[in-house]
């Protein structure tokens, strides 16, 4: 098992505009920013000060076996995983987090500015993003992980998976997420996923 | 020997690892731990017993998480088996203490997760019975995440036995919890709570616990344990192993106990061999003798704050006392005021913020509990629950997350028999007013006499003098001329002879003259230079900054005097206020209506104020915020505006709002349709629901908000109470579309005029329809455009 800490600089300030359900139209960013930039920038300082980004992954082996996958930390009868994990000898699998932190902000401010809660709440994800894909460029580029990744919820990987996922990983124990009874994760911007390693 | 006497004497060795070998034993992955207690209790017995043949002092019972939502009614069946193995274990080999292990619940407590706080100490309650009646000698709470979490199970340990309470906490590498709590802040806290060793369990190895172990040994006066993992994981042939040999973790260990650590064991990776060589490591060590540390502090659930160096400001604005807003906010359950109040004066530079909601018609209890768990959401700073009734007193200090200031307590014998046993129980440092029976003494010598009364008394309690702030009663100077030296005197041979720390309330002193904060400033400044250590002011306040200021300043306590000269430099050029407007660069905008369209929150306010000169109220509203509303909400419909401009008009909206609100005076309601919000049972997802409330609000509407993870009773209550014609359910899950389903059930058989609204991400107009809802509304200008037709359908 290994756990891993990090800090971002900055993150992808276009996905979280895009959250906030810009589209870069005629109406592009530009234009929008101009009257939302200042709480957008005062934000994302704020979201970058209490990010607190953890992460556990794990390598196993993937089997085909009668009716699904043996994954190697659980089964699934899931054809859409199937499909992706297609060719897939091994895979890793990650959960990582931004933090407690990013909870506090979006609960405070849902009571004294709902405007900055929207925004740090798609700041969030935001960060949250950028972080799987730091962590997921790792393994692509040191143990030739597929280029896409795989996330409990996604087609018809349910979301009970995620108990096997958290049992696999000791993930509460390893980085303080929790999980719920129905599968939801605390904190908030949290993301689990599978990446499938051919070879 | 008892385990406090083993504790007071000399070192304790705990055990090492119990997963990592019953895994090594065959234990499935998957497989619950606890299950062997009863399966295999042989394997667990013996692995007891080769901990003690180790060197082990004290065994950890294999209860780590033998809770009740994982084992459900066989939580004592499976606690008791795990205690026997443990007692069977120390009888066969010698003796040794058994430790009732009590991890985590596997859910965060709300208001971050789902799980209450009464709950958490309940589940924690089952298993502490269940485990002192099968003979533990110590509760070991270990491996906590969350202090919240941490203080539930100390307290229903407190309520459940006398035995002693070892409690360990998990720190990241940067030193703080995973949810942001400092080790000072712990050690706060849980010494409060008066457990009798605290310190560092897992996750890290024992050099990178070093910098955690130090800052604990620095703040706590009880022992301090560590138990670290065999250094750190790494993953081996898809097999997990530590980085650590037995040899170099009893090294390394050994090295904490050297810095003063009188308690040692292993957690992950370890084995009785580790803990064999910590012994022998330890074998030459003496035990370092615990320091009292004498601090007077108190904690949010981050942060410590330390009284008795830097004077520390408590900031006053949260009483209702000589407040009309804010009483009309207490009886209007506006909390949102209270919180502006909160945030603003934490901005303005307070320290500590006191809580006081005391109207004669308001249950205090509930009001006072339930606002110290609102405002710890939205501040980090320390609370002081400011209350003379008991029974609020407990409520607020059970739920606190940290250790609290209290206010207050008195010479009087019925009011320190009625809150030292709270302070005890709870843990928290308490203002103590320098009056009894007899009332407020007249002179110094008076006050000193029932400070040291009141020592005294509190010493039987187990509390002690550090834990006393003494109030020595600033009285109105016109009243009284001796009033100031007499607090000034008494106060100052309090801070230099019994060694206390103090507080005073600064504005009694001016009350009856005119220009009081001239009269405050000074006998604030007098007070500071005589050793006041705290001060109960309005933060905001331009005559007590300059005060403050200038103090640290003069005093040494601003190095280079940096604050001062950014704060001189402040009132030179008056600098944005903190809410003041973040939008750059500031439109050009002419009236309220333009001030509302680019959400600028203080020109609406300026505005708003101006048209009431000359309008009626109703018709600023009807004319100029409502039609800027209507603008952005097409916006936002034709996708030309977006979220956060929506929600920033609308907070625009809501400052004009609070001006026009003063102006109202018992004027009808805008809108008659009155609309109860709730996000369904099990949800806890509402920034939806909270926007649609914003925005309902702003259109005028009466919203009555249950929060989230509301049960259908409590929905269907509230309709009936309010008489609500429209109710607004939100739901994120589709696992709790079905928790709608029954709250419109219920809606429908209990309250069967009402519209109902269905809303949230997983709701779309089949499903609304499919669970009976009247309509679903798709956003939150979806849902004021529905209410404005059920307005107008009104006539």
């Amino acid at each position: 098992m290994n756990v891993v800490t990090g800090r971002l600089n900055d993150f992808n300030e276009r996905e979280a505009w895009r959250y906030l359900g810009y589209t870069a139209g005629a109406n592009g960013l530009s234009a929008l920013t101009k009257q939302c930039g200042g709480i957008f920038e005062e934000c994302k300082t704020l979201v970058l000060q209490v990010q607190e980004l953890r992460a556990v992954y794990e390598v196993f082996d993937v089997r085909e076996c009668e009716g699904g996958l043996d994954l190697g930390f659980a089964f699934t009868a899931s054809r859409d995983l199937k499909k992706y994990l297609a060719g897939c000898k091994k895979l890793v699998l990650f959960a990582a987090t931004a933090g407690a932190g990013i909870d506090r902000a979006i609960a405070k401010y849902s009571r004294l500015s709902p405007a900055r809660a929207a925004v740090i709440q798609a700041q969030g994800a935001a960060l949250a993003e950028d972080w799987c894909n730091f962590l997921h460029d790792g393994f692509i580029t040191r143990r030739g992980a597929l280029k896409a990744r795989f996330s409990p919820g996604f087609g018809d990987l349910s979301l009970d998976i995620q108990r096997d996922i958290f049992r696999a990983l000791q993930v509460t124990k390893n980085i303080g997420v929790v999980l719920s009874d129905d599968c939801f994760m605390t904190p908030s911007k949290s993301v689990t996923a599978i990446a499938g390693i051919k070879d | 020997m008892t385990f406090t006497q083993k504790l007071q004497n000399s070192m304790v060795v705990l055990d090492g690892a119990m997963g990592t070998l019953l895994q090594a034993a065959g234990l499935a992955p998957g497989e619950q731990p606890e299950e062997w207690n009863l399966s295999h209790p042989s394997v667990i017995q013996g692995i007891h017993e080769e901990y003690i043949r180790a060197g082990a002092d004290v065994i950890y019972a294999n209860t780590f998480g033998a809770n009740a939502l994982k084992f459900g009614d066989r939580t004592e069946e499976v606690v008791r088996a795990g205690v026997t193995c443990a007692v069977r274990a120390a009888k066969n080999c010698g003796g040794a203490f058994v430790a009732l292990d009590v991890g985590p619940l596997g859910k965060m407590l709300s208001p971050l997760g789902d799980l209450p706080f009464e709950r958490a100490v309940e589940l924690f309650s089952r298993t502490i019975s269940a485990g002192v009646k099968a003979g533990a000698d110590v509760i070991a709470i270990e491996t906590m995440n969350d202090i919240y979490e941490a203080k539930a199970a100390v307290v229903a340990a407190r309520e459940c036995c006398g035995l002693p309470v070892m409690v360990t906490l998990v720190f990241g590498e940067d030193g703080k919890t995973m949810t942001g709590t400092t080790p000072e802040a712990a050690v706060a806290l849980l010494e409060g709570l008066r457990v009798d060793a605290l310190g560092v369990n897992c996750s890290l190895g024992p050099a990178q616990m070093k910098g955690v172990v130090k800052r604990m040994l620095a703040a706590a006066s009880v022992p301090v344990a560590v138990k670290p993992n065999a250094g750190l994981p790494s993953c081996v042939d898809g097999k997990t192993e530590y980085s650590l040999d037995a040899r170099s973790f009893a090294e390394q260990t050994a090295s904490l106990v050297k810095l003063g650590a009188r308690v040692a064991g292993g957690c992950c990776g370890t084995a009785p061999e580790y803990i064999r060589a910590l012994k022998a490591a330890l074998s030459g060590c003496r035990a370092r003798a615990v320091k009292q540390k004498n601090s007077t502090v108190v904690s949010s659930y981050t942060n410590a704050v330390y009284f008795g160096h830097t004077p520390v400001l408590i900031g006053e604005r949260i009483n209702p006392t000589g407040k009309k807003k804010l009483k009309e906010a207490l009886r209007s359950g506006d909390v949102d005021y209270i919180l502006g109040e909160a945030v603003a004066q934490e901005q303005a530079g307070a320290h500590v913020l006191d809580v006081n909601v005391g109207l004669p018609e308001l249950d205090e209890p509930s009001v006072l509990a339930r606002t110290v768990r609102e405002i710890q959401a939205v501040t980090a700073l320390p609370l002081q629950i400011d209350t003379s009734d008991p029974s609020a007193m407990e409520a607020a200090m059970r739920v606190y997350n940290g250790k609290p200031l209290v206010n207050s307590v008195n010479g009087k014998e019925e009011v320190m028999r009625a809150v030292f046993p709270l302070v005890a129980k709870y843990g928290g440092a308490v203002i103590a007013l320098t009056l009894d029976e007899s009332g407020i003494p007249s002179t110094a010598a008076g006050r000193v006499a029932v400070a040291k009364k009141i020592i005294r008394r509190a010493a039987e309690y187990g509390i002690k003098k550090r834990d006393i702030i003494f109030d020595t009663l600033a009285m109105a100077v016109s009243a009284d001329s001796s009033a100031a030296a007499a607090a000034l005197d008494s106060m100052e041979y309090i801070r230099r002879r019994l060694g206390c720390n103090t507080s005073l309330g600064v504005s009694n002193i001016s009350f009856g003259l005119p220009c009081r904060e001239l009269i405050n400033s000074t006998f604030f400044a007098m007070a500071l230079a005589r050793g006041l250590s705290a001060a109960i002011v309005n933060p905001s306040s331009a005559e007590i900054k300059k005060a403050y200021r200038c103090y640290l300043a003069l005093t040494g306590l601003d190095a280079n005097c940096g604050e001062y000269i950014n704060y001189a430099s402040s009132i030179a050029a008056p600098a944005v206020s903190a809410a003041a407007e973040t939008v750059k660069p500031a439109p050009a905008v002419k009236d309220l209506k333009d001030a509302v369209v680019h959400g600028l929150k203080d020109r609406a306010a300026k505005f708003a104020a101006e048209l009431l000169k000359s309008l009626p109220p109703l018709e600023v509203i009807n004319t100029r915020i409502i039609p800027a509303l209507d603008e952005v909400g097409a916006g936002f419909e034709n996708k030309t505006v977006f979220l956060p401009q929506l929600l920033m008009s609308a907070e625009a909206a809501s400052a004009a709002f609070d001006v026009i609100k003063g102006a109202f005076s018992g004027e009808a309601e805008a809108k008659r349709i009155k609309i109860v919000v709730a996000t369904v049972k099990g949800d806890i997802h509402d920034i939806g629901k909270n926007i649609v409330k914003t925005l309902l609000v702003n259109y005028g509407f009466k919203v009555y908000d249950l929060g989230r993870d509301v049960p259908p009773e409590r929905v269907a209550e509230e309709v009936e109470r309010t008489g609500a014609q429209v109710c607004g359910l939100s739901a994120l899950m589709t696992t709790t579309v079905q928790a709608m389903a029954e709250t419109v059930k219920l809606l429908r058989a209990r309250c069967p005029g009402v519209k109902i609204i269905a809303g949230g991400a997983v709701m779309n107009a089949e499903y609304a329809a499919n669970i009976g809802a009247d309509v679903y509304c798709r956003d939150a200008m979806a849902t004021v455009r529905y209410c404005e037709e059920a307005e107008r359908a009104l006539g």
